[in-house]
């Protein structure tokens, strides 16, 4: 390995290779753990090559990763959002009590599938700005602030449902988890425009560069005139409404809501995801494209279990050790 | 009578840079003594080495007549140095006897013995006159007691020498005079004090001898009494009166009519601020001097919409409207280095690039997408017309050094065309070549039509680049300096006495 090292481009001349390796691991890690898991699983794993594991593996990512994304930004702007899944659980609530006519009557069906995809986006996207309106008016530290959601929003899906499960069969509606293009999940086409999106939009607008300038150094940012609260609020309202889009991509996929099941332990996934991609947990430094790696490895390594007939119980035990591994590179290369 | 503490030729290098040149400090039994100096001049370097903080490099310290070499505060303090910080540093929610007696509570059958700790609490307390309920949470007094508390704590029954490392900065006036109660007990009862302070008029009050400071070398120590508040500021300062003899000030005789770009009046923030005037013209270089802790810092982030002060006028191109925010006052044309590059300037993950255009960003964008090409341009014309020494301009601001990142951070501001730059203390920090460099743009700039407004606690420097000096004292201004009186003698007078008469003729 240490040949490796030193074909890498010239670093400051008083380090050692020892760390320029390190440096290269932070830096490239994730998408060479990455390579390398694609590549044993080619070896070990029987029908690993096929559509089936592809999109298989891409339906358990997609929620995940766009949440992730929401994620990513808050975290650049050194917050976090806990309330993710009790949000996912919101929106998932909502939804069939739109299509199925139940809060108010439909005109025509359209208008209900319709008015499923927006209204319960929107609600979520609201109650981020909620979060935001805490962190930056209340001054609450995001974590606290984010909790208040992650314990009440999971009871207000329950209350709007009475916490029975609603079960429904809607294809127009289930596109969003069920539906196929050239034979690859639609969630997956959705999942990669919203990285791209996000991933153009942190590194060539002025907000992208606003919301690095608050997490890297926030007093800065504000003698420099950066809307410091607006910035925060906006990433707290995009980590909502990527999670409501997140809550129906999940309940459309098992054509049914469950308020106590849609998107739980979330929040933990994401940050999960955020970290062994790469983004700086303190804020300042982030990628989004490093998420949507981060979560496709802390799946691979639990499909590479579980295809290899490892229980469950010991896939959680790698994922963590794999956070573990990420966020420790991580500090290698802040020096 | 031998000293209690005399150290002597004490030296300390921090990476090869000496802080601390052979310095002396001498203080004797029952003494209230004063050590003051500039920032850098070495006073808390050798206060760290007192309390084994740091480890002297060489020299010698005897203690109570005895050569000491403590390797940790705990060790001073068990021979009888104590140290009150700044901050209180006790725990609000518990009780007064339990800040008292924590990291040393009594014991009695390896249960804590309460009537012992409560009875010792006490009796620390009516030492210094206090009479109070310790059963009480610390947090139920009132600001002044607590400050008590944390001395009585720090001083014990055991202190021989305590060390006041600015104890009145979060004071106010009344809670000044308890403290001053208090050092006059402690001396009363034979216990010394070194009392460091930048506020004069509490040295004068309080303390028997001074030992002044600079540059890393002890340069004068003198009974209080005999020592002129003039020639303790020109002391720390470095200043010979008879050196200061301005040779034909280069000074623009043409009376400058044009209308103040900005304006201030009459303002006040907290305990910091009580009455700063000053005024910028355009094409103007305004001086803001004064010892740390005038104020100066914090009127000028009044005026640029950082922090909000209590009454005043701030008039800035014709407006009075009060600037709420740092981007109204961007907006309105004002450029803003804060004293602390790094903890208010620089975004140190981003390139230099990023932040040179931090503040020009509305401007480069259209629809919310940064012009990168145009962004490139600007940055490219800045680097090579101040000067800035980065490898490329993508590289990362925190691997420059404080000149180029101080020079990035001003082309943050040139790059907006402002009508009025705020310089605090914008050579701090950075190497002599820097320094030089940086003065000189700024005069430029000047010359181009910019008012520019500087704070700076080097005397030379601010003599030299300003054409007007307003000084700043416990937070007033003190007096205005123009034409030939911008000369380093008038302003260190003023910062030490104040120049009511000449405040007068100012504002007629």
């Amino acid at each position: 390995m240490a040949e490796t090292a030193t074909t890498l481009p010239p670093r400051p001349a008083q380090e050692a290779p020892r760390f320029e390796l390190k440096s290269f691991l932070t830096r490239y890690g994730s998408w060479i753990a990455l390579a390398l898991l694609i590549l044993v699983n080619l070896a070990i794993t029987p029908n690993f090559a096929t559509w089936q594991t592809l999109n298989v593996n891409l339906t358990q990512v997609c929620a995940i990763v766009i949440v992730g994304v929401g994620m990513t930004l808050v975290i650049a702007t050194g917050g976090i959002d806990l309330s993710v899944g009790a949000l996912m659980a919101i929106a998932g609530a909502l939804a069939p009590l739109i299509f199925l006519g139940k809060l108010f009557p439909l005109p025509s069906p359209a208008v209900g599938i319709a008015l499923a995809f927006v209204l319960p986006v929107l609600v979520t996207g609201i109650l981020g700005l909620f979060n935001g309106w805490l962190i930056t008016h209340l001054r609450i530290q995001p974590i606290i602030a984010t909790l208040v959601l992650f314990i009440a929003g999971r009871g207000i899906a329950q209350v709007f449902t009475n916490g029975n499960l609603q079960v429904f069969n809607l294809p127009e509606f289930q596109f969003i988890g069920l539906g196929r293009i050239f034979g690859i999940p639609f969630q997956a086409f959705l999942m990669v425009a919203i990285v791209a999106a996000a991933a153009w939009m942190l590194r060539r607008t002025m907000f992208g560069r606003q919301i690095l300038a608050v997490g890297g150094n926030e007093r800065a940012a504000r003698l420099a005139g950066i809307p410091v609260a607006s910035v925060k609020q906006r990433v707290y309202l995009i980590s909502g409404l990527l999670s409501g889009i997140a809550g129906l991509i999940v309940i459309a996929r098992n054509s049914a809501a469950d308020a106590n099941l849609v998107g739980l332990g979330m929040e933990l996934d994401a940050i999960a995801a955020v970290a062994v991609g790469g983004t700086l947990l303190t804020g300042g430094r982030a990628t989004v494209i490093g998420t949507l790696v981060g979560a496709l490895i802390i799946q691979l390594v639990r499909y590479t279990l579980l295809a290899n007939g490892v229980p469950d119980a010991a896939a959680l035990v790698a994922k963590a050790g794999i956070i573990v591994l990420a966020v420790w590179l991580q500090r290698q290369g802040q020096r | 009578m031998a000293p209690l503490l005399s150290m002597h030729g004490i030296n300390k290098r921090f990476a090869g840079i000496p802080a601390l040149r052979a310095a002396e400090l001498v203080v004797e039994k029952g003494e209230v003594h004063a050590l003051i100096g500039q920032n850098g001049a070495g006073k808390s370097t050798l206060i760290k080495i007192l309390t084994g903080y740091y480890a002297k490099d060489s020299g010698e310290i005897v203690f109570d007549g005895k050569p000491v070499t403590f390797s940790s505060p705990q060790e001073a303090q068990g021979a009888g140095i104590s140290t009150i910080y700044q901050e209180i540093n006790l725990v609000p929610y518990r009780s007064v006897t339990e800040n008292i007696c924590l990291g040393r509570e009594k014991r009695r059958f390896g249960l804590l013995d309460w009537r012992a700790m409560h009875a010792e609490a006490r009796a620390l307390l009516s030492r210094f006159n206090i009479d109070i309920d310790v059963h009480r949470p610390l947090m139920a007094y009132p600001t002044a007691v607590q400050q008590m508390v944390a001395i009585a704590r720090a001083i014990g029954f055991e202190a021989k020498l305590v060390i006041m490392d600015e104890p009145t900065s979060s004071l106010d006036e009344r809670e000044v005079e308890v403290l001053f109660g208090v050092i006059r007990q402690l001396k009363a009862a034979g216990v010394s004090v070194i009392f460091v302070s930048h506020k004069l008029d509490e040295l004068y009050s309080v303390c028997d001898r001074v030992t002044i400071m600079r540059d890393g070398r002890t340069v004068q120590v003198a009974p209080m009494a005999e020592l002129s508040r003039l020639d303790l500021v020109t002391t720390m300062l470095g200043r010979e009166l008879t050196q200061v003899l301005q040779e034909g000030r280069k000074a623009d005789d043409t009376v400058d009519t044009r209308k103040p770009i900005l304006k201030v009046q009459d303002l006040a923030i907290g305990r910091r601020v009580r009455g700063v005037d000053f005024e910028v013209r355009p094409g103007e270089i305004v001086g803001l001097a004064g010892l740390l802790g005038a104020g100066r810092t914090e009127s000028v982030r009044a005026v640029f919409g950082a922090d909000k002060p209590d009454t005043g006028m701030i008039r800035f191109a014709g407006s009075d409207k009060a600037m709420t925010e740092p981007a109204d006052a961007i907006r309105a044309g004002m450029g803003f280095c804060s004293e602390d590059r790094k903890l208010e300037g620089i975004i140190p993950d981003m390139s230099v690039r990023e932040n040179l255009t931090l503040a020009l960003m509305p401007q480069l964008a259209r629809r919310g997408i940064v012009d990168e090409g145009r962004s490139r341009e600007i940055v490219d014309q800045f680097i090579k017309r101040l000067g800035i020494r980065c490898s490329d301009p993508e590289q990362r601001i925190r691997e420059l050094s404080g000149g180029n990142q101080q020079k990035v951070l001003l082309a943050r501001w040139l790059c907006m065309n402002p009508k009025l730059l705020i310089l605090d203390e914008p050579t701090r920090g950075i190497d002599v070549g820097a320094k030089a460099e940086i003065l000189s743009l700024i005069r430029e700039l000047a010359g181009q039509g910019l008012g520019v407004l500087m704070i700076s606690s080097e005397l030379e420097e601010i003599v030299e680049a300003a054409s007007r000096i307003f000084v700043l004292r416990d937070g007033r201004t003190v007096a205005e300096l123009e034409g030939d009186a911008v000369n380093e003698q008038s302003v260190m007078a003023a910062m030490a006495h104040g120049h009511e008469s000449n405040r007068e003729a100012a504002h007629g």
